[in-house]
């Protein structure tokens, strides 16, 4: 087999595992999702060799962008150039930050890079997304624990929490977004 | 928390997206920012008392269909740069071939128009208020414009913002026709032009910090 009809086979599966996920088949969406995170550490591994303690935090911030943005993947286009925009358009927007921010702070710590070791595996992330999630208001943070962390239905959120389906629905929503907002500092 | 165990957060208890996101979002927004376009031209300038008669002109429907025309390949525009890795194709050439066509007409129309009316043939009388009057009957159908486009995911947030712009003018020109007595091919050229460019250049400045997710 080449190296192109494999690149074509990969491209095809991944984009049926999308689009089933956006079907609502949450197995596929999983399944897609964990595929995509292996491929965007490779994609950021690549490109940030000089800062390797972002990799994992750019992984995870793209994932939850993905996520945020799904509705915006058109099943016409190649899937490629979609993850590849969005990751690109990531990396881009971390660089601006950093520089932003390194105009205030000295990079003193440039030494450092010599005690890196060089490393294959999926680090851990710098910054807790779980903490993150504590910082949102009870009305996100609650519906997106109960429904996506305990499993419980949407149904059985609202009962427990006293809020309306939509409310719940509406506030895991706002909240992945507010989550993203979150990671990127505002 | 770990890559994996965000996977799992994300992927839990999602159901089917709804299809078709970005008319859901364009639709109302883009109605919304007409309407109000359309009363704010209404109740401060008013419509040109002999529409009726305008109507008649074919130069009238030239200039509707030329302003409607670069509306709709700036949605085009706008829609494409709303999502990832689309690419804009031949849209910018469709444009710019809008733009050059009514340069083509005013050209003509100078040529064989009298020396001494081709001056009031470009300034005619309202030069000076049309390029912003049309920015501000942009402002709504702008702000509505960007309120959609935050809802999908640009990359190109400098073009985005431009595009925005752009949509958002000759949109607020097509209102603004509807107030304006002038007729003049070389005046729509002008005029018309620079009153849509006052909002692309604004959306291409605040494109990045208004789009930015």
């Amino acid at each position: 087999m080449t190296d192109k009809s494999r690149l074509n086979e990969d491209e095809e599966r991944l984009r049926t595992l999308l689009l089933q996920g956006l079907g609502g088949d949450s197995v596929a969406y999983h399944a897609f999702l964990k595929e995509l995170s292996r491929r965007l550490r490779g994609f950021f591994r690549r490109r940030l060799t000089g800062l390797p303690d972002e990799v994992e935090d750019l992984v995870q911030e793209c994932l939850i962008a993905i996520h945020n943005q799904r509705q915006t993947y058109d099943a016409r286009q190649p899937l490629t150039a979609w993850v590849h925009a969005i990751a690109k358009y990531k990396l881009v927007d971390l660089m601006r930050r950093r520089a932003r921010h390194d105009l205030l702070n000295d990079p003193l710590d440039d030494e450092m890079d010599f005690a890196t070791p060089s490393d294959d595996e999926a680090s851990d992330a710098r910054r807790d997304v779980g903490e993150l999630l504590d910082r949102l208001p009870d009305r996100q943070r609650l519906p997106i624990v109960h429904t996506k962390l305990e499993g419980l239905s949407i149904a059985e959120t609202a009962q427990l929490t006293g809020m309306s389906e939509s409310a719940v629905k509406v506030g895991v929503h706002r909240g992945l977004k507010a989550l993203a907002a979150l990671i990127r500092g505002e | 928390m770990k890559t994996d165990d965000l996977v799992m957060l994300l992927a839990a208890g999602e159901g089917p997206v709804p299809s078709h996101a970005a008319a859901r979002r364009f639709a109302p927004a883009l109605g919304l920012g007409m309407l109000v376009a359309g009363l704010m031209m209404v109740g401060l300038l008013g419509v040109r008392p002999d529409l009726a008669e305008a109507a008649r002109l074919p130069m009238f429907w030239v200039k509707l269909g030329y302003v409607a025309i670069l509306a709709v390949v700036s949605l085009m525009a706008v829609l494409r740069l709303s999502r990832p890795g689309v690419r804009l194709d031949k849209v910018p050439a469709a444009l710019v071939a809008s733009v050059l066509s009514m340069w083509v007409l005013a050209a003509f129309v100078l040529i064989h128009a009298e020396p001494a009316q081709r001056m009031g043939m470009v300034f005619g009388n309202t030069w000076k208020e049309c390029p912003s009057l049309i920015a501000m009957l942009s402002l709504p159908i702008f702000a509505a414009t960007l309120w959609a486009m935050r809802g999908l995911a640009p990359t190109r947030l400098k073009w985005a913002g431009a595009a925005a712009g752009f949509l958002s003018g000759s949109m607020g020109a097509v209102i603004y026709s509807l107030h304006c007595p002038n007729l003049d091919a070389p005046f729509i050229g002008t005029w018309y032009l620079l009153g849509i460019l006052i909002p692309t250049l604004v959306g291409a400045l605040l494109g990045p910090r208004l789009l930015r997710w």
